[in-house]
């Protein structure tokens, strides 16, 4: 018996999520005296032992072509082939684009519980219950899993990162891979840095800034905070920013440490998309925006002086000239 | 060509969200029910799309729920779709649904499955994975455009920070997200045809869940909003970074 943790990868480097899920699979390991190992599939170019500070003692890695992409189909077979050899009791996986392309597939292959968009470590005591995010962040459920093997997909920033001591021993494996039948033919990155969904500060922005000649000033903010920029769903459908910056019930749904909100109004279906930032802070010149009553707070001011004096403040705090 | 759309009824986005029954039960009073936008907008919007570039595809959407479902598949005829099926059994866990659909898609030898990216209410994003492995097919999730020429489909998958293109040859599940198409309303003519299209009640096969909700609960309110007035913006700096530790 072991819990499992899936080591999410991108171009070769581990993501933020996965260690969110590494400290987090450790700790249900801790809760149910057991180890917790870690599972790579693909080429690494970073040290994979390094994660042992995260809490895990071990690491399976497959190297194969065949994963350097991800093929849910695939993947599945062989985490599922991992997963036997190791006697995983516990799977865990972030619940990022690939976990959500991988963990159904798996639940279904192992017959395995699944609880996608977890929110806190399992309750143990009477059973095995997973707190999940529900109503698009509006309430929350308990889910118990009743079969023999579990899986939990953890929402990112659900779990901080936690770093010890230790290393991990890396173990190849082997496994039987299938040819992939997706083939990825060409991969973009958007223009910002950061990823929007595995952001801890997100600075986004709304109609009240008139235009897309405008954001400059959004974009200097979100700079000098390390923060990505997102924005509401009007102004992604009149196409002053791209629709990866959508936040919202039917964009993406964030959970940021910190979420600035410049010149939006808060209408429920963007709320929906990012009640589930720790804290909330508004900036709107209208102070009846339903927005200020789901923040923690608040400027009622003109966006085009309020912002710029924010960065330079953040500048003076941070002692950057 | 064949297409499967899948179909999930869930409240409007603006419902108020309360529990009845000791909260283990969703509070269903005044409740107006929706399409589940993910479903509606960007599965079965792109796949009338597909129809309309070749008239020869045939559509039918599936959905799993009792007959108060009905109203909602209705509508989603009215948008488009030739037939829909309803397998009639009361929603268990996102294992149980998707091991219906799976039924049907079988029955059905589709082309190409279609879901929405995850509903609005359980946000589990679960069943266009679950149903594709149920068939042993390939399932691209997240897909923000999906194209197709002859048999093969090249899908603009989202990845964290950017974005992916796919190619795979049909038949594939595919679950899609904002992009893949825009909104549109059902007009008069849509809503008279729906009334007269097929729509097949099924029984349910045996199935097992893996999963069950032992209750609800909302999150903690607010405290309340601080604010600060818009000439001191560096006592919000202040706040953020010693109050909030958020910067």
């Amino acid at each position: 018996m072991s819990v499992l943790i899936f080591i999410d990868t991108a171009e070769g480097l581990v993501k933020k999520a996965s260690l969110e899920v590494l400290t987090y699979g450790a700790k249900v390991a801790e809760q149910l005296g057991t180890t917790a190992e870690g599972v790579v599939l693909g080429t690494v170019t970073e040290d994979l032992t390094a994660l042992g500070k995260y809490g895990v003692k071990k690491i399976h890695q497959v190297t194969n072509d065949s994963l350097n992409h991800l093929d849910a189909q695939v993947y599945t077979k062989v985490l599922a082939q991992v997963a036997e050899a190791t006697g995983a009791k516990v799977i865990i996986f972030s619940n990022s684009m690939d976990g959500k392309a991988i963990a159904p597939r798996l639940s279904v292959r192992l017959k395995a519980g699944l609880v996608s968009g977890a929110m806190a470590l399992p309750d143990t005591s009477n059973g095995f219950v997973v707190k999940k995010n529900v109503f698009s962040g509006k309430a929350f459920a308990n889910v118990a899993i009743s079969t023999d093997i579990k899986i939990i997909s953890l929402n990112a920033n659900a779990y901080k990162t936690e770093a010890g001591e230790g290393t991990a021993e890396v173990v190849p494996f082997t496994a039987t891979i299938d040819a992939p039948k997706v083939k990825v033919i060409n991969t973009t990155k958007a223009s910002g840095d950061i990823p929007l969904t595995e952001a801890e500060i997100v600075v986004s922005a709304g109609r009240g800034l008139k235009g897309p000649e405008n954001w400059g000033m959004v974009e200097e903010l979100a700079k000098v905070l390390h923060a990505a920029t997102a924005c509401s769903r009007p102004v992604a459908d009149a196409h002053w920013r791209p629709h990866n910056e959508h936040v919202g019930q039917t964009g993406f749904a964030i959970a940021p440490n910190l979420y600035i909100a410049i010149g939006i109004s808060g209408a429920i279906q963007h709320l929906a998309g990012v009640n589930r930032s720790k804290v909330i802070v508004v900036i709107n010149k209208d102070p009846e925006a339903p927005f200020f009553k789901a923040a923690d707070y608040g400027i009622v001011g003109d966006a085009f002086e309020v912002v710029p004096k924010m960065t330079a403040a953040i500048k003076k705090m941070k002692g950057i000239a | 060509m064949k297409i499967l759309v899948c179909i999930s009824k869930t409240p409007d986005t603006t419902a108020k969200i309360a529990f009845t029954d000791n909260n283990t039960k969703f509070d269903v009073n005044g409740v107006q029910w929706i399409i589940n936008p993910y479903d509606e907008w960007y599965a079965l919007v792109r796949a009338i799309e597909l129809k309309e570039a070749d008239a020869s595809t045939v559509i039918h959407l599936v959905t799993v729920g009792a007959a108060d479902a009905e109203p909602i598949i209705r509508k989603a005829l009215a948008l488009g779709g030739d037939e829909a099926i309803r397998v009639n059994a009361d929603s268990h866990d996102s294992f149980y649904i998707a091991s219906q659909i799976a039924e049907v898609a079988k029955q059905g030898a589709y082309d190409l499955i279609l879901t929405g990216k995850e509903t609005i209410d359980y946000n589990g994003s679960s069943i266009g994975g679950m149903v594709a492995e149920l068939l042993d097919l390939p399932y691209v999730s997240l897909a923000a455009k999906f194209d197709l020429a002859g048999t093969k489909a090249t899908i603009t998958r989202e990845i964290e920070g950017g974005e992916e293109i796919n190619e795979v040859e049909l038949p594939v599940v595919v679950s899609a997200q904002k992009g893949m198409a825009e909104a549109r309303i059902p007009n008069m003519r849509g809503i008279m045809a729906a009334r007269t299209k097929p729509l097949k009640v099924v029984e349910p096969v045996a199935a097992g869940t893996l999963t069950t909700v032992a209750g609800f609960g909302l999150p903690p309110a607010k405290a309340g909003v601080k604010l600060v007035a818009a000439d001191n913006v560096e006592e919000l700096v202040r706040l953020l970074h010693e109050e909030a530790k958020a910067i």
